[in-house]
This record gives C-alpha cells, structure tokens and sequence, in this order.
C-alpha cells in the first residue's frame, strides 16, 4: 500500500497511471525456470515444435550475458526472479466489449480504444497482461482474406504459416532479450495481408499491463505479400508503481516485393517500465517497410528499430523521436541493412531530454559490398531543456560498397531564452512557450501519426513542459 | 485606478542595467491615446532596452522607475501578461521555431491574447485573409514553420501581421524599418496605421532613421542618446535630424536649445 501512495506522488502528470483490481484466472508465481517455459506452452496447447524452441530459446537465454552497451548499469538491476512471467485475465478474447470483462473495459474505455475503433480502424487487438482479451476485425477485410488475429490464436489457425516465419527475421539467439520473448512469449499480433490487397485504415494493437512486477512479452508478426500494404499502430501504457515491471517483445515484418508495411509505435509506458525490445522487418524487391517510433515514457527504452533491404530497389523509413524526463533513459535509435543493389533508406532521429532524463541515438547501418548504388540518409537531432539533461549519439557506418550515397548529419541544441521571450511577447505563458517548441521540434515525426495520435502526443508533450516550471 | 483619463503608456524615470551596467539613465515618456510616438535614436543609445524592458524581458533589471498601462503598473507582468494586457512588441530579430506552423500559431496567439472566441470560425478567418491581403503575404505563408527560413522582409511583414491580428492596445515597434527596401516600408507601415490610427491604440516606433516616419506620420518624436531622452518634438524634429546628423543634435543639446 505505501508503495503505491509512493508511486502515485511520483506519477506527476502520467495520466494512465492508475491500476485495476488484479482478477487473475491464472497467474505463475514469479521467477523463470525450464518447468514456466514448458508450461506456458502447455497451457496454450501448443506444438511441439513451439515448445522445442521455447526451451532452446530459454537455455540460450541463460547462457548469453547481459549486453555490454547501453545503460548497463539499469540492466543489472532487473532481477528476472521477481517478474511474473504470465498472467490470464480474461478466459476468453472477446469478439465484443460486452465479453470483456468489466473492469479491464473501462480501463479500455479511459484510453480511449473502443472509440477509436468506431472512428478510425480497420481492426483492434487489446492486450492485458499476458494475453488478448479483445478482438475485431472488418468483415469486408476479412473477406478479401486479411487476418488479424492475436498471435496465440495465428499459431493454432495458420500453424504452417506461423512455422514458415516465426523467427526467421530476429533468432531466438539474435540478443538476451529475443531469447527471452522468444522463450515465454505470450499474445501480440499475427497479420497476413493477401497479395494486392491494401488495408485502407490502420489496424490497431494496444498493449496494458496492470499487474505489478509484471513481464509482457508480446510477439508479433506481420506479413505481408506482394503488392499489399497495411499500416499497423501500437500504443501502451502501464499503470505507475514502486516497482519495476518488464516489458520484452519481439516485432518481426516481412515486406514481399512490392508491399508495404508502416509500422507505428506511441509508446507511453510508465516509469518503472524496462522496455526492451527487437524490432525487425525484411524488404523485399521494391518494397517499403516504415518505422515510425515514438517512446514517451519508460524507465529504460532499449529499442532500435531494424530494416533488412534484401530485394533491389527496396525502401526503409526509420522516423522515432524520444522524450527522456526524469529518471528515464531513452536509448533508441535505427539499424538499416543494404543488402540488395538501388536500395534507398531515410533514418530522422529527434531526441529530447529534460529534468536530468538522457537520451541517446544509437543507429548502425551497413552497405555490403555487393550492394550497387544505395542511398542512406541519416538525420539525428536533440533537444535539451535543462543543464541536468543529456544526449549522446553513437552512429556507426559501415560502408562496403563505393557507389553508396551517403549522408549523415548530427545536431544538439538548447531551447534559447530568446525562442522563449518571443513567444511569451505573444501571450503565451512559459510552459506553453516550451510546449511549442517541443512540440515543434517533433512536428517531422507528428505529422506521420494519424491525426487523432498526432493530437494525442501534442497534449502528452504540453503536459510534460508543464511539470517543471516554477 | 485606470480611467479613460489615463494615458496608453507612462513611464517614469526609468532606470534600468544588464549584468550590471547601467544602460537606461531616467526615461520619461507618455502615449496618449490614439497617438504614435517614435523614439530615433543611435546604435548603442538605449531604444532596444526600452522596448524590451516595456515587454517584460527577463535578462533586464529594473533599477528605479514605474511602467503603466492604461494606468495598471507593468512592473510585476511576466511577458506574457503583459501580452495579453495589451502590450505588443514587434522584434528587430524575430526568432524562428521550426516546427510550428505559421497558420497554428496565429490562431493560438489571438486565442491567448485576445481569447478564444476572437480564434475561431469566420470572423478570424476573414481577419487574416485580409491582413495577408494588406501585407502581400501569400497563403502558402501559413504552412510554413514561423520565422523558419524567412528573409529579412518576410520576418518583418510577419510580425506587422501579428500586430493587426493581435490588435494591441500599444505597439512597440522595434527597427521593424531595418533591412527593408522601399516597398517593404511601405507595406509595413500600412499595416501599423490600419492597426492603430482611427483606433484608441497606440504605437511606440523604435528607428535609427527618418524614412519609416514619412509613412506613418508620428504624433511626437523623442530622440534617445546615452540612454536619456533628449529632445522631444512634433514630426520636424526627424527631419531636423535628418538634415542635420546626431552630431550636430547633441551639440545643440548641450548648449541647451529646447526643441520644443
């Protein structure tokens, strides 16, 4: 109880903080072994071949240290013993909000997503804790043969699709982190998106955790054929407490020629979140694969969204922007991959920091040798508010091939008492001043967002430049 | 303790430093109603201060002295109070913020300046077009981020748009002739007189030179050396500078010719 008055005088001005009454239908006690891995796989009935690389996945895990880079520091402090690595709410994924149950709609509600869905989505997936509680897809698109489904349910309806690709953009042995998600992964996505077929409206994933300690570890898989396009959108959020929770998921996309997949993240976490995740898709022929990555909030966000371009003339967009307050660090960045020949790539990163918060672009990209005539274009820029503020940049480069075009361009910069004095001339107060600015210097990544987001962040980020000014 | 007796601006002995050095040496000044004044002045004399100081800039101390609006003091006003009391300052170095567009941030300033009824629907709308009209702004000018790769002239038109969109009751008007060719002081000082003359507003217009004063008529001019005022006047007074460069102004000050 104290813990939690403690964390709520810490909330500030997060605003999903709050938490439900836990309602658990199952719940492990917390710590990893072999027997939780083993069974989380039995209880979702699972292949064989699932629970085989579940185990591998896990004593691969074991085995691979801690990364060496990043904050590791914060990396030591997560104790794997005290997560609770699976969590059932709701007995079923409820194809209504009327299914799901009372307590964890109106969390929903508050954030918004049933409305949503009735405005501006082809397909929504709720998440809580472990696993999805509520579903939906439009039936025309579903009759053009999209699925959409969460991915406990893809494994059981699409198995040899699911055998096909699962894992085969980001192995289980890719990092610690994979290895884990892989190990004891439980709900995400799975989407196929038919050849030709082109999902107008985005569909859309949003992920809560409201338990405490809590592990999530959702895997998602998008394919989509040729010549398809789908626009996915992900948001989360957790509610504020004392103590940490851990969220791991893995995001693997497979572009086949001519598709296109964007992929966009608002990520809101609360501050006792470890959010550490691998993202990765494959662009084939002239495909398109877009990251457009927000991380608002977290603890510690480790997270650098990858873009494989195997098939000529393939295209990545890597747009994230990152806000560290206090107490957080937002290590983010882009790692692009020129494999194939006229492959093109555009990297904008927009960092912020404040309040003592530290923030850091850490991108690689790579043109092997093979690959004749790439473009890659990488623009980092960030923010800083105050004196106790940070933000470092570690871009590498590894270029094979003597036809690349290459660009690289790198800019830290402070908000200026003039910038300030200016607007505040035009009735606008100090936080509202700041808000502008910020806001502003974000406008690149915004303007991607569908509107409603775009509004959404605007308010959030206001928000936050209210917080400290006395 | 405001009356319609009240001035627009009073300032009394106004003594004001940066970091220590004192730049401001005892200003007096007052703005009637309706009236446009013009302080002409040197590099280095004290104008930019004094506009500054009466916006509220927060990296200068005030030393001695009183500001009132319509007879309210200024003195304890963060900026933005003031703004939306009714004081506006049109930059000499307008600042840009990349990011916010042009269009956004007009309706977001009237709306905290003037309140949000004045922001939205037709009537803002139709305010705007036509002051884009006045100033020859194309529409395009709206999506573009503010004072972000704009020329010099362009910075200037668009601080005189948000002065007759903000509608102040004073203007300080900072070197907004600098950098401008004849046409662009033309155009400007079109904007200035729509938004201040056949009103009770008035106009504060800060110039090393007389050229803008030919546009917009001044009620009086004051002329600033060493951080005082001078010599003050009606419209001849620019003139006489004019003709006759600050050398001569400050001899004739020192043996004590009144202007008058």
């Amino acid at each position: 109880m104290t813990g939690d008055i403690e964390a709520r005088e810490a909330v500030g001005d997060y605003k999903a903080g709050w938490h439900d009454p836990e309602n658990a239908t199952i719940r492990f006690d917390f710590g990893l072994s072999e027997k939780v891995v083993r069974d989380i796989s039995e209880l979702k009935n699972e292949p064989e071949w699932m629970t085989e690389i579940r185990v591998k996945a896990y004593r691969h895990f074991i085995e691979r240290p801690m990364p060496t880079w990043g904050n590791t520091e914060e990396l030591m402090e997560i104790d794997f013993e005290k997560v609770c690595y699976f969590l059932r709410s709701s007995d079923q994924t409820g194809n209504s909000w009327d299914d799901v149950p009372e307590d964890i709609r109106n969390t929903f509600d508050r954030l918004g997503i049933p409305e949503a869905e009735q405005k501006w989505l082809s397909g929504v997936t709720a998440q809580y804790e472990s696993e999805t509680v509520y579903h939906s897809i439009r039936e025309d698109l579903e009759k053009q043969g999209v699925i959409f489904l969460d991915m406990d349910s893809g494994l059981r309806e699409h198995e040899e699709i699911v055998k096909k690709y699962f894992g085969s953009v980001i192995p289980y042995s890719d990092n610690k982190f994979s290895a884990l998600n892989t190990a004891v992964w439980s709900g995400g996505s799975f989407i196929y998106v038919p050849k030709g077929v082109h999902v107008e409206m985005p569909v859309q994933a949003y992920f809560r955790i409201n338990a405490k300690n809590m592990g999530q570890f959702e895997r998602t898989l998008i394919i989509a054929d040729e010549g398809s396009s789908i626009h996915y959108v992900e948001g989360c959020t957790a509610p504020t407490y004392s103590t940490d929770s851990l969220h791991s998921a893995v995001v693997e996309l497979l572009a086949l020629p001519g598709a296109h997949i964007r992929y966009t993240t608002v990520q809101n976490w609360s501050n006792n979140v470890y959010n550490l995740v691998t993202k990765r898709g494959v662009a084939y022929e002239n495909a398109k694969i877009e990251w457009v990555d927000g991380n608002i909030g977290s603890k510690l966000t480790m997270k650098y969204p990858a873009v494989i371009l195997k098939g000529e003339g393939a295209h990545a967009e890597v747009i994230s922007v990152a806000y560290a307050g206090n107490g957080q660090h937002q290590d983010a960045g882009a790692k692009v991959h020129h494999m194939a020949s006229n492959t093109t790539s555009n990297i904008l990163s927009k960092s912020i920091s404040k309040d003592g918060g530290r923030g850091s672009y850490r991108g690689m990209a790579k043109i092997m040798p093979k690959a004749e005539n790439c473009r890659l274009n990488i623009v980092c820029d960030a923010l800083i508010l105050d004196e106790k503020s940070r933000q470092d940049t570690y871009p590498t480069m590894e270029v094979g091939n003597p036809t690349a075009h290459c660009e690289h361009e790198a800019s830290v910069s402070k908000v200026g008492d003039e910038q300030l004095f200016y607007l505040m001339s035009r009735g606008h107060t100090e936080a509202e001043a700041l808000g502008m600015i910020v806001n502003g210097f974000f406008e690149p990544f915004t303007r991607e967002l569908p509107m409603e987001y775009a509004v959404e962040l605007n308010k959030l980020m206001s928000l936050e430049m209210e917080g400290s000014i006395g | 303790m405001a009356s319609n007796e009240n001035p627009i601006l009073e300032v009394k002995g106004l003594k004001v430093g940066i970091e220590g050095t004192s730049i401001l040496k005892g200003i007096d000044l007052m703005i009637p109603k309706g009236e446009i004044h013009a302080i002409m002045g040197r590099n280095g004399s004290g104008k930019t201060t004094t506009a500054n100081v009466i916006m509220g800039h927060p990296a200068y101390e005030i030393e001695d002295g009183e500001m009132y609006l319509d007879g309210e003091s200024l003195q304890d006003m963060e900026p933005w109070e003031r703004s939306r009391e009714g004081v506006f300052l049109s930059f000499q170095y307008p600042q840009s913020i990349p990011g916010l567009q042009v269009g956004n941030f007009l309706r977001k300033s009237v709306s905290s300046v003037r309140g949000e009824e004045a922001a939205r629907g037709s009537e803002f709308r139709e305010k705007l077009t036509n002051a884009m009209e006045e100033l020859d702004i194309p529409k395009s000018f709206l999506s573009r981020y503010v004072n972000d790769g704009f020329s010099g002239g362009e910075k200037k038109r668009f601080e005189i748009l948000q002065l007759m969109l903000l509608q102040p009751r004073l203007a300080v008007l900072d070197e907004t002739d600098s950098g401008l060719d004849i046409d662009g002081i033309r155009t400007v000082s079109k904007g200035i007189n729509s938004a201040v003359r056949g009103t009770e507003n008035g106009a504060l217009i800060i110039t090393h030179y007389s050229r803008i004063l030919e546009h917009v008529n001044p009620d009086r001019v004051h002329i600033m050396i060493g951080g005082k005022i001078v010599a003050s006047g009606g419209p001849s007074l620019a003139i006489l500078l004019e003709d006759n460069g600050y050398d001569w102004l400050e001899e004739q000050v020192e043996s004590g010719v009144e202007f008058e």
